[in-house]
C-alpha cells in the first residue's frame, strides 16, 4: 500500500496527462467517421511509431562499448523507423484518393 | 533511471515535444473528416519529426556518448525500409501492411524493455517502475506475435485450421494466467537474465496462440485491438523513458484502437470475449436453409438488362470484391449505369472486408466519390426503394438468418437486409458458404438470382452487356 501511496504522490502529474489525454483521444477519435476508419487506423499505427524516441534516447545513453544495448537500441530504432516512415507515406496515398473523389465529384 | 524525469531538460527539447503532442491530437481532430484528414495526417507527420529532433537533442545521461553514427544508420535503414514498401502495397493489401507495421511498433516497445531490464540487472528497481517495465515487455511481445499471425492469416499463407483446435480457447486462459503469474513473480522478486528471456518467450507464445483461433470475419476486431496492444506499449515505454511525448502518443493509438474494437463488436452484435474465444462458425446450423431449395442462376446478359432498366442499383461489396481486385470494373460499370440515368449507390457493412473501413479506401482507390458509400442504416433505409442490389463478394454481411434464425451464429448481427429491394444478384465464385462457413438462406430467396463466376470476370461480362444494349 505504501508503494501504491508513493508511486502515487510521485507521479501525480503524469497520471493528470495519462488520464486527461484518454479522455482527450476518445473524444477526438469517436468523431471520426466509418469511411476513414482505414486511414485512421493506419495513421493511428505511424504515431505509435513514437517509441523511437525511446530507442534514440537509449542509444544516447549507453556506453560506446555496450554492443548488447547498441545493437538493440539500432533493431528498435529501425523497427520505429519503418512504423513511422511507412505508416505515414501509406495514410497519405490513402487519403490522397479521398481528396481527389472530393475535387470531382 | 526513476520513472520521474530527473534529467534536466532544455527549454528547446519541452517545446519541442509539447509541439509533437499538439500536433499529434490536432492531426488526429482533422481526420475526422474526408476534406482535412490528409492535413491532419501530415500535421502527425510532422509532430513526429519534432519528436525525434526532441529525442536527438534532449540533454541525456552519459551526456557525450550520443553514439549518432548508430541512430542515423538505423533511422536510414527504416527509412529505406519502410518508404518503398508503403509506396508499393496494393490497397487491397492494406490490412497486412497494417498488421506488420503495427507488428514492429510493439516489437520496438518490447526491445526497450528488454534492454531496460538487462541494464538494471542486479539494482532494485521499484515496484511501480518494475510493473510498467514489464507490462511494456509483455504488451510489445504480444502485439508483436499477434499481428504477424494476423498478417499471415490476412496474406492466406496461413489458414485458420492450422494453426488451433478444439478447446484452444482454454490453453490461451492457462497461458494469460502463466503470463500473469510469471509477470507477477517477477515484478516482485526480481529475475535474473534467464528468468527474464523465458518471459519474454511465453509473451512471444502467448501473443501468437490468442490470435490463432480468432480468424476470417473477426480479423477487424483482432487487428483494430492489437492496434490498441501497440499504443498502450509506446505509452508504457514512455513512462520507462519519462517521455510525455511517447504517452501521448502512446495513449491516442490505445484509444483509436479501442474505439475501433468497440466499433467492430458492436457491428456484429459479439463481446470482445467472444470475438477471443474464437471459432466462428462452423458449427452445425448450416442445415436448416437449404433443404430442397434450388438457388436460381442468371447470366450476364439478363443481370445486364436488368441493371440498365433500374432506376436505382446498390452494389454491397464484401471482401471477395478485394480478392478479386474488382474494384475498378465495378466503378466502370457504375460510370456506365450513371451515364443512362441509373442512380447507383454502395453499401458498406461495417465488417466487410478485413479491417475497419477497408471497402472504402478500395472504392476511394477506383475514384468512387465518398458521398456514394451508405453506411449500414443509411443504406438500410434506402434498399426497400432499390431496384437492384447486386452483391460483390459479400456474404454474412447480407445473411437474413442473422434476424430470423435464432440457432444462427450470426444470429442479432446487423446486417444489410438487401431483400427488402425489388431484386438482387449476387456475384459469386460457387455456392460454398461464406468465410465464416454459414449458408445463406438469401441464396434461395425469391427475389434473389446467382451469377457465379470470379467477380472481376462477372463485372467485365456486364459491362459489356450493358455496353452493348
Amino acid at each position: 500500500m505504501d508503494t501504491i501511496v508513493q508511486f502515487f504522490n510521485g507521479n501525480l502529474l503524469l497520471i493528470y496527462l495519462l488520464i486527461f489525454t484518454v479522455i482527450l483521444g476518445f473524444e477526438v477519435i469517436s468523431k471520426v467517421p466509418t469511411v476513414l476508419h482505414t486511414p485512421l487506423m493506419s495513421g493511428a499505427n505511424a504515431i505509435s511509431g513514437v517509441v523511437i524516441v525511446g530507442a534514440i534516447l537509449l542509444i544516447r545513453q549507453s556506453d560506446p562499448t555496450d554492443y548488447f544495448s547498441l545493437s538493440l537500441g539500432l533493431i528498435g530504432i529501425i523497427l520505429g523507423m519503418i512504423n513511422v516512415a511507412g505508416g505515414f507515406t501509406v495514410t497519405d496515398r490513402m487519403l490522397e484518393m479521398f481528396k481527389k473523389k472530393k475535387a470531382k465529384s | 533511471m526513476e520513472v520521474v524525469e530527473t534529467i534536466e531538460s532544455s527549454f528547446l527539447v519541452n517545446l519541442l515535444y509539447l509541439l509533437g503532442a499538439v500536433a499529434f491530437v490536432w492531426g488526429l481532430r482533422l481526420l475526422s473528416s474526408p476534406d482535412t484528414a490528409r492535413k491532419g495526417n501530415t500535421y502527425a507527420a510532422i509532430g513526429m519529426g519534432l519528436a525525434i529532433i526532441g529525442a536527438l537533442i534532449e540533454p541525456v545521461q552519459n551526456g557525450g556518448n550520443n553514439n549518432y553514427g548508430w541512430i542515423a544508420g538505423g533511422m536510414i535503414a527504416g527509412a529505406l525500409i519502410g518508404f518503398p514498401a508503403a509506396k508499393k502495397i496494393k490497397m487491397t493489401a492494406m490490412p497486412q501492411m497494417v498488421s506488420v507495421f503495427n507488428g514492429l511498433g510493439g516489437a520496438c516497445a518490447m526491445v526497450l524493455a528488454i534492454v531496460e531490464l538487462f541494464q538494471n540487472q542486479g539494482t532494485t528497481m521499484g515496484l511501480g517502475q518494475a510493473a510498467i517495465v514489464y507490462f511494456t515487455l509483455l504488451i510489445g511481445a504480444v502485439s508483436f506475435t499477434g499481428s504477424l499471425l494476423a498478417f499471415a492469416k490476412l496474406d492466406g499463407r496461413i489458414k485458420d485450421k492450422h494453426v488451433t483446435f478444439k478447446g484452444h480457447s482454454i490453453l490461451n486462459n492457462i497461458l494469460l494466467l502463466v503470463v500473469i503469474g510469471f509477470m507477477v513473480f517477477l515484478m516482485i522478486n526480481g529475475g535474473t537474465q534467464g528468468m527474464i528471456i523465458g518471459f519474454l518467450i511465453v509473451s512471444l507464445i502467448y501473443g501468437f496462440s490468442f490470435v490463432a483461433p480468432i480468424g476470417g470475419a473477426d480479423m477487424p476486431v483482432v487487428i483494430s485491438l492489437l492496434n490498441s496492444f501497440t499504443g498502450l506499449s509506446a505509452a508504457a515505454a514512455g513512462l520507462i523513458f519519462g517521455n510525455q511525448l511517447m504517452l501521448v502518443g502512446g495513449i491516442l493509438v490505445g484509444a483509436s484502437g479501442t474505439i475501433l474494437t468497440v466499433l467492430m463488436c458492436e457491428a456484429m452484435n459479439r463481446s470482445l470475449f467472444n470475438v477471443l474465444i474464437g471459432g466462428f462458425g462452423g458449427g452445425a446450423v448450416a442445415a436448416a436453409s437449404d433443404d430442397g431449395k434450388v438457388a436460381k442462376t442468371a447470366n450476364a446478359s439478363d443481370v445486364a438488362i436488368q441493371l440498365f432498366y433500374s432506376q436505382s442499383v446498390m452494389f454491397v461489396p464484401g471482401y471477395g470484391l478485394a480478392v478479386a481486385q474488382a474494384q475498378k470494373v465495378v466503378k466502370e460499370l457504375d460510370d456506365i449505369l450513371e451515364a443512362n440515368g441509373v442512380d447507383v449507390k454502395y453499401a458498406i457493412h461495417p465488417v466487410a472486408g478485413r479491417m475497419p473501413g477497408h471497402m472504402n479506401v478500395l472504392l476511394a482507390e477506383a475514384d468512387v466519390p465518398y458521398p456514394k458509400l451508405l453506411d449500414l442504416e443509411d443504406a438500410n433505409s434506402a434498399l426497400p426503394n432499390t431496384d437492384l442490389v447486386v452483391i460483390v463478394g459479400a456474404n454474412d454481411v447480407v445473411n437474413p438468418a442473422a434476424l430470423d434464425e435464432p440457432g444462427s451464429p450470426i444470429y442479432g448481427m446487423p446486417v444489410l437486409n438487401v431483400w427488402e429491394a425489388k431484386n438482387v444478384v449476387v456475384l459469386k465464385r460457387s455456392m460454398s458458404p461464406g468465410y465464416a462457413g454459414i449458408q445463406n438462406p438469401l441464396f434461395f430467396h425469391d427475389k434473389t438470382k446467382m451469377l457465379f463466376g470470379d467477380a472481376k470476370v462477372s463485372i467485365q461480362a456486364l459491362v459489356a452487356e450493358v455496353k452493348n444494349l
